[in-house]
């Protein structure tokens, strides 16, 4: 290594020429994600019972008054669709805020337990207190919370990542589950919709009020998350390395945290904790976008367009009708147990 | 040249829950030179590093740059002047050379602010000066480890700090590539006058490449000073509990340590020769049978001096 220290200018565009074209690449993949999710959304709102053509739909969206479309578009299936959207945006912004963070693609709130935590406690605030709108998107939040940090305070180590914070979570989850199934089974008249969304989400009979509150906090939080990127991404390289590029690391891993949890909770809230979608989107989003800049937008993007394709296939797709949480569901499974066989294989961490 | 910084910890304690790791450390790095901190394994020079660059909190004392409390400046504008490269750093699954370099620039960035100029200058620059640039495009994963530190060192070369602190920069290199990092950091240090600190395993090398030698043990500083002051059989028994001798590098003249160790002393095993060839003739002769010792002490001796096929 006896080269210089200084770059020839060559060199330099070099590095400028190498740096757009990541970024121009970046820009088309998010470009052609947030199409797809538009063209699905318009979709979503065209297919049912009564097939209305995209005129119609896009003159219901923009408020026009379409006999018989404005009913069924209008009042069913928006609500429906923008929570399909709001809630994968949530979900993949989440769970790729914190599969980056914590450096490894197992660490999702669905796969640690927050989402479920947030669904137990909203399924105790309607099934046994009653409770209903803003009211039970606190109790999700709070929850959230409380098992986010239960987890990082139990397995706090080096800074709270690692293993021991995933498996800690894993068995958060599973007793989580059983709060659910329990208050389930205590709900004065069983209701399968109900305990359906609840264990793996489902997006039947959505209205405003559910998805409003959703898109709210969404609007506030989703931006916070994005300024974290670069922090979040030079914690990714280890917490000292982080700290020596002047990350405040906690500070950073808290804001992160909360902002995650609260997006998350509050779609939970409104449509239960639609399996996998938070584990899946990050590595999806990963592949699509290979090594040319951030995976926070792309991931929330690769959620929203899950959400929406489940749901259409859930509907659609089958003979009966199966709630969306069930597709993303058998699409997740088999991509944990392949991360855990390849973890076991390489014979290390999870 | 760039600026000379003072960085100093004063009445420094540092420690992980109940333990104490650093205990009431004062010590002075030179500006503009090469420091090289020596000490056994586990004695807390990770510990010190980390605190030097904030990630630590000490538990009582302070780290001083330029006279201001390091944990109480803003966290980028320290990161702006002084770098650390950690011990073991984590580069994410599939990440390019050139996006990890490039992460190099976090402090000299505003929230959102795009690239500038002076960021691909940066890059380039770092490339270049560890001879990565060819490998921009590559993933990190598939790289050597020779290369993978190389690219390490272009990640804090890209922060462009005036202070550069790196744990063990050489750790898992082959002789060959540790010379050639030490190589580039002592051509930073001439062509910038950038200060560097850094923590070594191998004495020799640090004896070597430093203007100032840092030797740590149990927590507390044993000796500081140029090698040749700091580099004697007496820091090296206290520091690593290991007998020696110094001499002169014929290369570089800097103090050379040749560790004693239990076997392959010249001196002793020349004795303890002789010694068992005499054993042999007596064995050969039963009138000098009383000179043969005992066979469990006789097998205790071959197995102190290394020489059990002798005879
Ligand atoms: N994060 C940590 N938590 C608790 N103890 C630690 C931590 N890091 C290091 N230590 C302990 O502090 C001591 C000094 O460690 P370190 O500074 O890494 O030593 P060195 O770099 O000199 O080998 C060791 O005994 C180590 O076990
Ligand atoms: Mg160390």
């Amino acid at each position: 290594m006896t080269a210089g220290l200084v770059a020839a200018p060559s060199a330099v565009d070099d590095v400028a020429r190498g740096r757009v074209r990541r970024a121009v690449r970046w820009r088309a993949v998010v470009t052609v994600l947030a199409v797809l999710v538009v063209l699905t959304y318009v979709l979503t709102l065209m297919v049912g019972r009564t097939f209305y053509p995209p005129g119609d739909v896009v003159r219901v969206v923009l408020g026009q008054d379409v006999p018989g479309a404005s009913f069924t578009v209008g009042r069913l299936r928006l609500p429906r669709a923008t929570l399909a959207v709001v809630a994968g945006l949530s979900f993949g912004l989440a769970g790729v805020t914190f599969q980056t963070m914590l450096r490894n693609p197992l660490a999702s709130p669905d796969v640690i337990g927050i989402s479920t935590g947030a669904s137990a406690a909203a399924a105790v605030a309607i099934v046994l207190l009653g409770l209903g709108g803003t009211a039970v998107s606190v109790f999700a939040i709070v929850a959230g919370l409380v098992v986010a940090v239960l987890i990082y305070l139990l397995a706090y180590k080096d800074g709270g990542a690692g293993t021991r914070f995933i498996l800690i979570g894993i068995g958060m989850a599973a007793m989580l589950h059983s709060v659910i199934a329990y208050v389930l089974s205590r709900a004065s008249q069983w209701d399968y919709q109900e305990a359906l969304r609840w264990l793996s989400g489902s997006l039947n009979g959505v209205t405003w009020d559910r998805t409003v509150p959703a898109l709210v906090v969404l609007v506030v939080l989703g931006p916070v998350l994005l300024t974290q990127t670069r922090a979040l991404e030079a914690i990714q390289l280890g917490d000292d390395t982080a700290s020596a590029l002047g990350v405040r690391v906690e500070r950073t891993r808290l804001l992160a945290m909360v902002a995650a949890v609260g997006v998350l909770a509050f779609a939970t809230a409104a449509c239960g904790p639609i399996a996998f979608v938070a584990f899946l989107a990050g590595p999806i989003a990963a592949r699509v976008v290979g090594p040319n800049g951030s995976l926070l937008l792309p991931a929330a993007l690769v959620g929203a367009l899950l959400v929406l394709v489940a749901d259409l296939c859930g509907q659609f797709a089958f003979g009966t009708r199966f709630p969306v949480g069930v597709v993303t569901g058998v699409l997740g499974a088999p991509y944990l147990i392949y991360l855990i066989v390849r973890s076991n294989r390489v014979g290390g961490s999870l | 040249m760039t600026l000379d910084h003072a960085l100093t910890a004063d009445a420094l304690t540092l420690g992980y829950g109940e333990r104490t790791v650093i205990d009431g450390l004062d010590l002075v790095v030179p500006p503009g030179r090469i420091t090289a901190i020596v000490g056994a394994n586990a004695c807390g020079k990770s510990t010190l590093l980390r605190s030097m660059s904030r990630l630590l909190a000490p538990r009582s004392g302070q780290v001083l740059l330029d006279g201001k409390a390091v944990h109480r400046m803003p966290a980028k504008e320290l990161a702006r002047t002084l770098g650390l490269l950690p011990q073991s750093p984590i580069a994410p699954e599939g990440i390019t050379v050139s996006d990890l370099v490039g992460r190099g620039r976090h402090p000299h960035q505003k929230l959102l602010a795009r690239w500038s100029r002076e960021d691909d200058e940066a890059v380039a620059e770092a490339l270049a000066a560890t001879q990565t640039a060819e490998l921009a495009d590559r993933s990190v994963d598939e790289l050597s480890g020779g290369q993978r530190q190389r690219v390490w060192i272009a990640l804090a070369l890209a922060q462009r700090t005036d202070v550069l602190l790196l744990d063990e920069p050489t750790t898992f290199l082959d002789v060959s590539h540790q010379i050639d990092v030490l190589d580039l950091l002592t051509t930073l240090n001439h062509t910038r006058g950038t200060t560097i600190v850094m923590v070594l395993h191998d004495l020799n090398l640090a004896a070597r490449y430093a203007d100032h030698l840092i030797a740590l043990a149990a927590g507390r500083l044993h000796a500081a000073g140029p090698p040749e002051q700091v580099l004697t059989p007496q820091t090296v028994q206290a520091v690593f509990g290991l007998s020696s001798e110094i001499i002169t590098d014929p290369v570089s003249g800097k103090p050379l340590m040749v560790p004693r160790g239990r076997h392959h002393d010249l001196a002793r095993q020349d004795l303890a020769r002789q010694d068992l060839a005499r054993q042999d003739l007596a064995r050969e002769d039963p009138v000098r049978e009383d000179l043969v010792p005992e066979e469990p002490a006789r097998e205790a001796m071959e197995r102190e001096v290394g020489v059990g096929r002798l005879s």
